[in-house]
């Protein structure tokens, strides 16, 4: 990739190479924020230094102000810094939902006070936060949420309960939606700041069908929360979301998302069909009908990739955003899941294990990355939200007669 | 859309313009009533040689532009979408095999005349209802000097109005490719109406005496040669049919957005909007693969083998659904001879099936990556 | 039972004597599933008199109209002696499988008086008129309009997918004698197609020329007394002879025998070349279908003992029959290859030709009848429970 910097790029770029030899612990090179980070705190020490290194300078949220404990970095400063972190194998620890969604929502969305109150600890990883969103009565069509926000003069009292709240176990604090007025929808929802620790709020883990998961159940009962911590206008929730969500998605787009590790972009599923299949006298999968399928599977993956590059080629030029994006995350989420399907026909019997002695790591992998994998057409808006948002925006087809539309 | 230079983008516009002002679906209907075997309007033809489309892969100093087979293809994308019947693709791949293999003596001969139109060039290699290039029965024997060429080519493309014939035969060394004049002594069509109302052929070749001069490339090494030839014919092939097929898929949105029925316009009923969503789906996927095969060949890339059978089975595939929801969703009308459906719907199998249809290349691609 | 055997013998022997010899074996060629333009001469014409002398055209019409007043059961047993001689009902026709029956059930003693005996004897051809450019799928949107003119009704409209209407005699037709209300709207009326005011038009379709046309009606005229039913009540009386169309189809079963695809394959597919494999793996998941869409068949046959009366459940077997006959069209033309794409012309087998034709005309299969989304709703909805969407877009007539 060119880098477009002048001398003073340059400078910056040789300031970065120091600092990373004197504070990047070369014990962590090549690894990742997930390694680390699927759970409580992390307990290294090498992570925790480098942590609060990068928490010092602010460049784990590079572009952010320094004035809240940001980097303060320019858009050209923070491709070198990435470069140059990518030279050595260094990794920004900095992460979470702090980082991805809330953060960026904040420093549009919230006053000066909030502001200065929870950036600066997102930027030093010190503080975590969970997603208040769905509810049991409220996936798909998240506005119409009921978890109850009155005002009770000198605080607000919120009572009702958020499902699929992603490492609230862990979490200090929750970015919440909820219901200021029961009369309208879309405008009656506030963005609200909860601390897990207040009195009356109670997380229960989920267990997936894939085993243990981050996932949790959120119940509010009672919780006092200070006029301060909403965010926005009283009825302004919704907007605010919105954009949330924006962050979101344009986060997991740009890392490929993490479905499935080993994911798209690792080795053809065919290599993986030969160790386990039987090969005819000329090399080849001997079941037919398999090798068919294994290579009807393998172009559509080879198409999406293609098309992962054609859209960020043409996004970038002056063409603006192209059309392509509409279409990633269901046919991302449909070609990993057939994946899966496809790794546990290859692997037959060895690929009914749920635990134990007679399967290997990858294999009981397999099994769990397949059930886990169920769940790529369903959050983050189901495939069929997904195929709403391409016929109507997209396609521009109308709504029916009657419906409630947003 | 790949991004395009400012070259491109024009040859584009100026093509999408010329296509849908002066040779919209009707003026296909048009040929196809009129019935002639040529399965094109030469006046037409005339139009698109004068506007460079047939010298887009042939270098300048022969009457080419040059641009390359991203170029033709962004042409024959326009071409696809109204059904135009032209032999531009037929005769640029014939034109592609000399480029790749001529002598001096043949490029001088014959890319001059491809460029300006005076001659389509066609390839005949099928000799039987499925592609199988490997199988070659014709035969060509050394004939004095020369050769004389014996055997059968079936539903070659554009056969009857063909002037050079670029022909695989079995030779002692193993297959080689002949370019044959179209009007040689032997050389026997027997043209062929098939549903899609284009033009083809089946040829024989009764003892036809070429010289040593139509030896295409090194003899019995022309097996590594056609599948370039077959591949760029492949990758312009699917080019075309993206057009086709983006063109039944917007014509059938528009439906979805005006037609009424229950009280309201069929396109707020959510089972046809996933359906259309899907084929919206298919088509950027097979859009991203027909450019990248395009790209290689330009590039000269080590992957244009793979990433053509790529694109040919996919746009195939896309192709397919596309053309058949195009008839189901129009209901009835769909069904009308006078409605554009059956018309797409009819190419559609025909794009599929030259070439190579989806499951030779399937197979193809996985061969390929060695499984 | 006794009975029943005993009239088998009288129908074999009656058949025996009088059904031509120069007729059997030609089953195909008097079929009048499709009207065609002549009408029978020679021995096709002296058995269609033969046949209805007795009524047993319209077997199960009652003997006073001049009917054959057979049983449900008798009139089976006739069919299959008839089938096993070889010979075909000369009566076939819209008359027989939908008319005549709604008119039995609906009809004024006047119009079974006026009606009825033509059709026994085979000697008027009925076409439909139902469908309108702007009312397919919801068909209860129609509009052409049926105007009170004093001593009869004025007709103006136009109608399409009238099958076999450039050569009928007559037409039964849902027309609008309201514009205020959708479903109450609608009679059902008879109209005499050898009249100015009416034209037919045949449609071309994809697959060539066919029986279908568009049927023009401008101050066409039809009778008081040809109005069946009350006035605006036809939509009712139109759905009956609907069900009379569909349980006379056999709802579901596969269409078209020609031979079956491995043995084509054989023809034209060599075993080693490139994509066989993946394609006999296609081929084998569409037998896979058949076969089970024919042991479906069977066991819903058993489990309604008999029951001819068309139920949601005959929605699954269209759709399911439909699918498996195009899937199989596609796979025979993909393994003819580009021999599968041939037009017309000496160069092409007859086989080959049909097959392309019939690939074409097998697209409507989804599309008329209650097309695959309909059919599709009629699940959702009356077999499934799922309800209407709020604002109640009806999706099914």
């Amino acid at each position: 990739m060119a880098d477009f910097g002048g001398e003073a790029t340059e400078g910056f770029r040789a300031e970065v190479k120091r600092w990373l030899k004197d504070h990047f612990p070369p014990a962590l090179k090549g690894g990742s924020l997930l390694q680390y980070m699927e759970g409580p705190s992390p307990r290294n020490s090498d992570v925790k230094a480098w942590i609060a290194a990068m928490g010092e300078t602010g460049w784990g949220v590079p572009t952010w102000p320094k004035a809240l404990g940001g980097g303060g970095l320019s858009k050209e400063e923070a491709r070198v810094l990435a470069q140059e972190m990518n030279a050595v194998g260094a990794w920004n620890p900095i992460g979470g939902m702090g980082v991805m969604m809330f953060g960026p929502t904040l420093l549009e969305y919230g006053n000066e006070t909030q502001k200065q109150t929870h950036i600066p600890p997102i930027a030093r990883s010190e503080i975590r936060w969970c997603q208040g969103f769905s509810e049991p009565g409220a996936g798909s069509d998240l506005a119409s949420l009921q978890t109850k926000c009155e005002d009770k003069g000198d605080h607000w009292l919120v009572n009702g309960s958020k499902i699929w709240t992603s490492g609230a176990q862990w979490a200090d604090w929750c970015f919440c939606l909820v219901r200021t007025d029961t009369s309208k929808k879309h405008e009656g929802i506030s963005f609200l700041l909860i601390d897990m620790k207040s009195p009356g709020v109670e997380v229960k883990p989920i267990r997936l069908i894939s085993g243990n998961s981050p996932f949790c159940e959120t119940f509010f009962t009672d919780v006092k929360v200070p006029k301060e911590n909403l965010v926005g206008p009283l009825g302004g929730g919704w907007t605010i979301a919105k954009r949330l969500l924006q962050h979101e998605r344009a986060g997991l787009a740009g890392g490929g998302g993490s479905m499935g590790r080993g994911g798209l972009f690792a080795a053809p599923m065919h290599q993986l069909a030969k160790e386990y299949v039987e090969a005819d006298e000329g090399g080849r999968i001997a079941d037919d009908d398999l090798r068919s399928r294994i290579t009807g599977h393998e172009i559509e993956a080879r198409a999406f990739q293609l098309t992962a590059i054609r859209s960020l080629v043409e996004s970038r030029s002056n063409q603006g955003p192209s059309s392509a994006t509409s279409i990633m995350k269901n046919a991302g989420s449909r070609i990993a899941q057939e994946r899966a399907e496809l790794t546990l026909e290859v692997l037959g019997a060895q690929g009914l294990g749920w635990e134990g002695e007679g399967f290997n790591a990858d294999e009981l992998a397999a099994v769990r990355g397949w059930l886990g994998g169920k769940a790529y057409s369903i959050y983050g808006g189901s495939a069929e939200i997904q195929n709403n948002i391409i016929s109507k925006r997209i396609l521009g087809l109308p709504d029916p007669l009657g419906s409630s539309s947003h | 859309m790949a991004v395009l230079t400012e070259e491109q983008s024009l040859l584009r516009d100026a093509a999408r313009t010329w296509t849908q002002e002066k040779s919209p679906v009707s003026a296909f209907r048009k040929v196809r009533n009129s019935g002639v075997a040529l399965g094109y309007d030469q006046a037409a033809f005339a139009e698109m040689a004068e506007m460079g489309w047939t010298g887009v892969i042939i270098p300048e100093e022969y009457g080419g532009s040059d641009f390359g087979w991203l170029s033709l293809g962004l042409i024959l994308e326009e071409t696809g979408r109204t059904l135009t019947a032209s032999p531009i693709l037929s005769s640029s791949v014939a034109a592609g095999a000399i480029v790749l293999a001529g002598t001096d003596a043949q490029k001088q001969h014959w890319l001059t005349k491809l460029a300006s139109g005076e001659v389509v060039g066609a390839l005949a290699v099928d000799e039987g209802p499925h592609h199988n290039p490997a199988k070659v029965a014709l035969k060509a024997e050394k004939a004095g000097a020369g050769w004389k060429l014996t055997g059968k080519k079936t539903f070659v493309l554009e056969g009857p109005a063909a002037g050079l014939l670029v022909v695989s035969a079995k030779t002692d060394g193993g297959v080689s490719l002949f370019l044959v004049p179209g009007d040689a002594k032997g050389v026997a069509k027997h043209a062929l109406k098939l549903a899609d109302s284009r033009g083809a052929a089946n040829i024989d070749f009764d003892g036809v005496e070429v010289g040593a001069d139509a030896l295409l490339g090194e003899e019995g090494k022309g097996g590594p040669l056609l599948d370039k030839i077959l591949d760029r014919a492949r990758a312009a092939l699917a080019a075309e049919m993206l057009g086709s097929a983006l063109q039944a898929f917007e014509t059938t949105l528009d439906y979805l957005k005006t037609r009424v029925q229950f009280g309201q316009v069929i396109g707020s009923f959510q089972a046809l909007q996933h359906r259309a969503a899907k084929m919206f789906t298919d088509l950027e996927l097979s859009r991203s693969c027909v450019e990248a095969a395009l790209t290689a060949i330009d590039n000269d890339g080590a992957e244009v083998s793979e990433l053509v059978s790529l694109a040919k089975a996919k746009m195939g595939d896309t192709l397919h659904l596309v053309s058949n929801e195009m008839v189901q969703m129009h209901g009835g009308i769909g069904m009308t001879d006078e409605h554009d459906a059956g018309l797409y719907l009819k190419r559609a199998r025909a794009q599929e099936t030259a070439f190579g249809g989806q499951a030779f290349h399937r197979d193809r691609y996985a061969r390929l990556q060695g499984f | 039972m006794a009975d029943l055997a005993e009239f088998r013998a009288e129908a074999r022997a009656w058949l025996e004597a009088n059904f031509p010899p120069s007729l059997r074996g030609q089953s195909e060629a008097n079929a009048e599933i499709i009207p065609g333009g002549e009408k029978p001469s020679g021995d096709a014409l002296i058995w269609k008199q033969r046949l209805a002398a007795n009524g047993w055209g319209t077997p199960t019409w009652p003997k006073a109209y001049g009917g054959g007043g057979l049983s449900s059961a008798e009139a089976r047993v006739l069919a299959e002696e008839m089938a096993a001689i070889g010979a075909s009902n000369p009566m076939a026709g819209m008359g027989l499988s939908m008319l005549g029956p709604t008119l039995l059930e609906y009809g004024t003693e006047d119009q079974k008086q006026r009606h009825i005996p033509p059709i026994v004897h085979g000697e008027v051809r009925w076409c439909q008129g139902y469908s309108e450019p702007g009312a397919g799928s919801d068909l209860a949107a129609l509009t052409t309009r049926c105007e009170d003119a004093g001593d009869h009704w004025k007709i103006n409209g136009q109608k399409i997918w009238t099958s076999g209407a450039q050569y009928a005699d007559w037409c039964f037709c849902l027309v609008r004698t309201d514009t205020a209300r959708k479903h109450e709207g609608i009679s059902f009326v008879l109209i005499d197609m050898h009249q100015p005011g009416v034209e037919a038009r045949p449609i071309r379709l994809i697959a060539g020329s066919s029986p279908f046309c568009e049927t023009f009606f401008t101050d066409a005229r039809a009778e008081k007394t040809d109005m069946v039913g009350p006035l605006n009540g036809g939509w009712g009386v139109g759905k009956r002879l609907l069900q009379h169309e569909r349980s006379g189809q056999g709802g579901g079963r596969l269409m078209g025998g020609g031979k079956p695809l491995p043995e084509i394959a054989a023809a034209y597919v060599d075993a080693d070349e490139p994509g066989a494999g993946d394609l006999r793996d296609r081929i084998v998941a569409q037998a896979v279908d058949a076969r089970a869409h024919t042991l479906t068949m069977k066991r819903a046959a058993e489990e309604s003992r008999g029951n001819q009366n068309p139920s949601a459940a005959t929605s699954v077997m269209k759709n399911s029959g439909t699918k498996i006959g195009q899937d199989k069209a596609e796979l025979t033309l993909e393994i003819m290859g580009a021999r599968g794409l041939g037009w017309e012309g000496e160069v092409f087998a007859d086989e080959e030709l049909t097959a392309v034709r019939a690939w074409l005309f097998g697209k409507a299969t989804t599309i008329f009848g209650g097309s695959a989304e309909i059919q599709n709703n009629i699940i959702s909805k009356r077999i499934l429970g799922l309800p209407d969407p709020l604002g109640g877009a009806k999706g099914n007539g």
